[in-house]
Formats: C-alpha cells, sequence, structure tokens
C-alpha cells in the first residue's frame, strides 16, 4: 500500500492499522467465535472498571459521598437527566438499557486511549451491534406501544398533502440509514483519531521532525479525549431520540 | 427465504476463510482495514453481547438501584433537615414574639406600678400638707389669742399701776386720798393713752 512504499524509501514504517488487529489472546491460530482475544480481554476491563466505578464506588451508599461515588452519581445524574430531557417520563423505563450503553461505549472509548490498549468500539462489527441493537429495540417498541401509528412517523402530516408521499420515501431511508450512521459516526471517530495519533507517532523516527510530531501527538490526544466523550454522548443521545420517536411518533 | 439467507451465509463464509488464511499470510504487513475482516465478526459479536448481558445485569440489578436509593436518600434527608429548619426558624420567631410581648407586658405594669405609687405618695403629701395647714392655723389662733390676753392684761395693769401711781403721789403731796376721784381721774387721763 501507499504507506509501505512510502515506508520503502524512507527507512520510516506505518503500520497504523496494526492496533485495530483482532488476535487470540493465546498463541496463534484462527480465531474463532469463542476464541478468548485481545477484544475479550478489553471488553472484559472495560465492563471490570465500569462495574469498579458504579458498584464497588457506591459500596458505602453514604450520603455525602466519596470522591468515587460522587463520580458514579455524576455518570447517573446525567444520564437519567438526559434520559428524561429527550424520551419524557415513560421513557425512564429504559434508563437502565440506555445507561448500559453510555457507560459502555464512554469507557472503551476512554480506555482505548491507554497506550497499548485495544479501543473495541473503533471496530464496526461492535458499534453495529449496538446501533443495531438499539434500532430494531426501538422499531418493535414503536410498533408495540403505537400500533399502526407509529407508521405516522414517516406520514409529515404538517406537510402540504402533495409533499407527503415523497417526504415519506425520505423519511423512511432515513430512518434505516440510522442504524448505519449510528454505528459509522463512532467506529469512524474513535478509529480515524487513533490511526492519525500512529501516524504521527510514526514520524517520531526522523529527529528533525519529532519534536512537531510528538507535539502533534500530545495535542492529538487531548481532542481523542474530548471525541472519546463527545461521541459517548452522541450516541447516548441520538439513542434517546430514536426512543423518543418510538414512544411518540408525533411530530 | 431461509434457504438464501442459507446460500449468503456459506458465501460468507468462503469469503471469511479465504479472508482468514489472507490475514494469516499478511499479518506482519497487513494494510487492509481490521475492521472490515469479517472473519472476527462472530468473535466480536460474541464477546460483545456476553460483557453487555453482565453489564446490563449488574447494572440494571445492583448499581443503578443502590445509586438510585442513595441519591434518594440524600433528597429525603435534604428535605428533612430543610423542613427541621423551618420548623426551627418558626420556634424563633415564636419565641422572639414571647419575648417582644412579655417585654411590653413588663413596661405597661411597671409604668402602673409608678403611677400607683406616685398617686399614693400624692395621697399622703396632700394629707400631711392639710395636717400641717390645720396645725399651723391652731397655733395661730392660739398665738393671737394669747397675745390678746397679754394685751388686755398689760392694759389693766397699766390702769392698776397710774392709780396706784396716782394715789401715792397724792398722799405723798398730803393731800387726803379719796379713792373715787383717783380712780375717774385715772381714767380720764388713760383715755386718749390706751388706745
Amino acid at each position: 500500500m501507499a504507506s509501505d512504499a512510502h515506508g520503502e524509501e524512507t527507512g520510516l514504517s506505518f503500520h497504523p492499522m496494526d492496533q485495530f488487529l483482532v488476535k487470540p489472546l493465546f498463541g496463534t491460530g484462527e480465531v474463532h467465535w469463542y476464541t478468548p482475544t485481545n477484544v475479550t480481554l478489553w471488553l472484559f476491563i472495560v465492563a471490570a472498571a465500569i462495574i469498579a466505578l458504579l458498584v464497588a464506588g457506591t459500596r458505602g451508599r453514604a450520603i455525602v459521598p466519596s470522591r468515587v461515588q460522587s463520580v458514579a452519581e455524576l455518570a447517573y445524574g446525567m444520564t437519567y437527566k438526559m434520559v428524561e430531557d429527550v424520551t419524557g417520563k415513560d421513557g425512564l423505563k429504559y434508563f437502565p438499557y440506555i445507561m448500559t450503553l453510555f457507560m459502555f461505549i464512554v469507557f472503551s472509548n476512554m480506555l482505548g486511549l491507554l497506550p497499548k490498549a485495544f479501543t473495541v468500539t473503533s471496530h464496526i462489527a461492535v458499534t453495529g451491534v449496538l446501533a443495531l441493537a438499539v434500532f430494531v429495540s426501538v422499531t418493535v417498541l414503536g410498533f408495540v406501544k403505537n400500533g399502526t401509528h407509529f407508521l405516522g412517523l414517516f406520514w409529515v402530516t404538517s406537510a402540504p398533502l402533495v409533499l407527503r408521499p415523497i417526504l415519506a420515501v425520505i423519511e423512511v431511508i432515513s430512518y434505516f440509514v440510522r442504524p448505519v450512521s449510528h454505528s459509522i459516526r463512532l467506529a469512524g471517530n474513535m478509529m480515524a483519531g487513533h490511526a492519525v495519533m500512529k501516524v504521527f507517532a510514526g514520524f517520531a523516527a526522523i529527529a528533525v521532525i519529532s519534536p512537531v510530531s510528538i507535539l502533534a501527538v500530545t495535542a492529538m490526544y487531548g481532542l481523542e479525549v474530548l471525541v472519546a466523550f463527545i461521541q459517548a454522548y452522541v450516541f447516548t443521545i441520538l439513542t434517546c431520540v430514536y426512543l423518543k420517536d418510538a414512544l411518540h411518533p408525533q411530530h | 427465504m431461509i434457504s438464501l439467507l442459507e446460500t449468503a451465509a456459506a458465501t460468507a463464509a468462503e469469503h471469511t476463510e479465504e479472508a482468514a488464511t489472507a490475514a494469516g499470510h499478511g499479518a506482519e504487513q497487513s494494510s487492509g482495514m481490521p475492521q472490515l475482516d469479517f472473519s472476527t465478526f462472530p468473535n466480536q459479536i460474541f464477546w460483545l453481547i456476553v460483557t453487555l448481558a453482565v453489564l446490563y445485569w449488574v447494572l440494571s440489578r445492583i448499581a443503578l438501584p443502590r445509586i438510585a436509593a442513595v441519591l434518594s436518600d440524600r433528597q429525603g434527608a435534604i428535605t428533612g433537615d430543610l423542613m427541621a429548619a423551618e420548623e426551627f426558624k418558626q420556634k424563633a420567631k415564636e419565641a422572639e414574639a414571647a419575648y417582644d410581648k412579655a417585654l411590653a407586658d413588663a413596661r405597661t405594669e411597671a409604668h402602673k406600678i409608678v403611677e400607683a405609687n406616685r398617686a399614693e405618695i400624692q395621697k399622703e403629701l396632700d394629707a400631711a400638707i392639710a395636717h400641717a395647714d390645720s396645725e399651723i392655723a391652731a397655733r395661730t389662733a392660739e398665738s393671737e389669742k394669747r397675745i390678746r390676753e397679754i394685751r388686755e392684761s398689760a392694759a389693766t395693769d397699766a390702769r392698776e399701776v397710774a392709780r396706784d401711781v396716782t394715789a401715792e403721789l397724792v398722799r405723798s403731796f398730803g393731800g387726803n386720798v379719796d379713792q373715787g376721784a383717783v380712780d375717774s381721774a385715772v381714767e380720764n387721763r388713760l383715755k386718749g393713752a390706751l388706745q
């Protein structure tokens, strides 16, 4: 590829995508569906970190919270308020699911920023499952809660009658594009940021450029911390918006 | 539909096998996107679902109810404390009102006592003044009476002395003392003097 060709000329070696390789945790060989891989390891680390924060951190059940407990309460309060503000009171029934999603994504993104870490949310397989789960459950929920009224989501009654069929087509397409954009937005952001950092880091091999490169990596890292949180927030708030559409299909 | 899916799955499986072997060959100089290596998808999806299930179970059963309980406890404690504070404030206000009332009562009471004392003292004073006045009047009257008596006695005494002196004078001149004549002569002379 281009980077390899470039590498042959200058002695630099760029492997920005190597960090995303899925490898078996023990030995080498084929990756079966059950094989414990680096994905498995980092999924478990993410789960362990979340449990450490939300379960072990709140062990004291203190009226005046410890630091860890107040972080857990902050995460809880933020997500709770988001669900309440966007979907309304009747969306609070699905709060645990949305909280799970948010905590999972934010912890994957943040832990993925550690050196040598594997970012599970940079894989379209992972984000695709998350987005499809949201899409399927929200669609099923919409039909269960509203019956055929749910189709009113695609029939824009506020538009002139002539435009409505065209709008309906657009609405249906946009509805089905949701899981795609939902998943690719997250995975793309994660992958791009990590790859760019790797490329910048690769330039550090040249002594003249290395200060600039390190500066760029540092700046990029700061940006990525921001992106890691924002993408988790965006994913969650979009989930809330879709849930709101399912609960109240009227425009 | 199902058969279609099966054929699709079969072709996908073939593809993934090819991709897996390709990945095995080119692992060192891998250049494609590992994200599109479909052979790893079942693995990722399986472990993701396991992780999410565990997380969902832990969060919905343990973590979230616990945090909710802590938050509502805190809210309850805060509301309780605020209400207690409100109650104490009310009590303090009542106490202040009671204090003010007691103060005003005491002030009126003191005023009343002062008024009563003053009236009593005034009465006593009036009585004392009246007593003194009457005493003074009595004494004055007595003095006047005595002065009159003294004056009267002085007048009779002077007449007696004048008679005796006149009778003695007449006798020493060798005259014959006629008591009646002497008396009338003295009376005549005294008429002018003892006025």
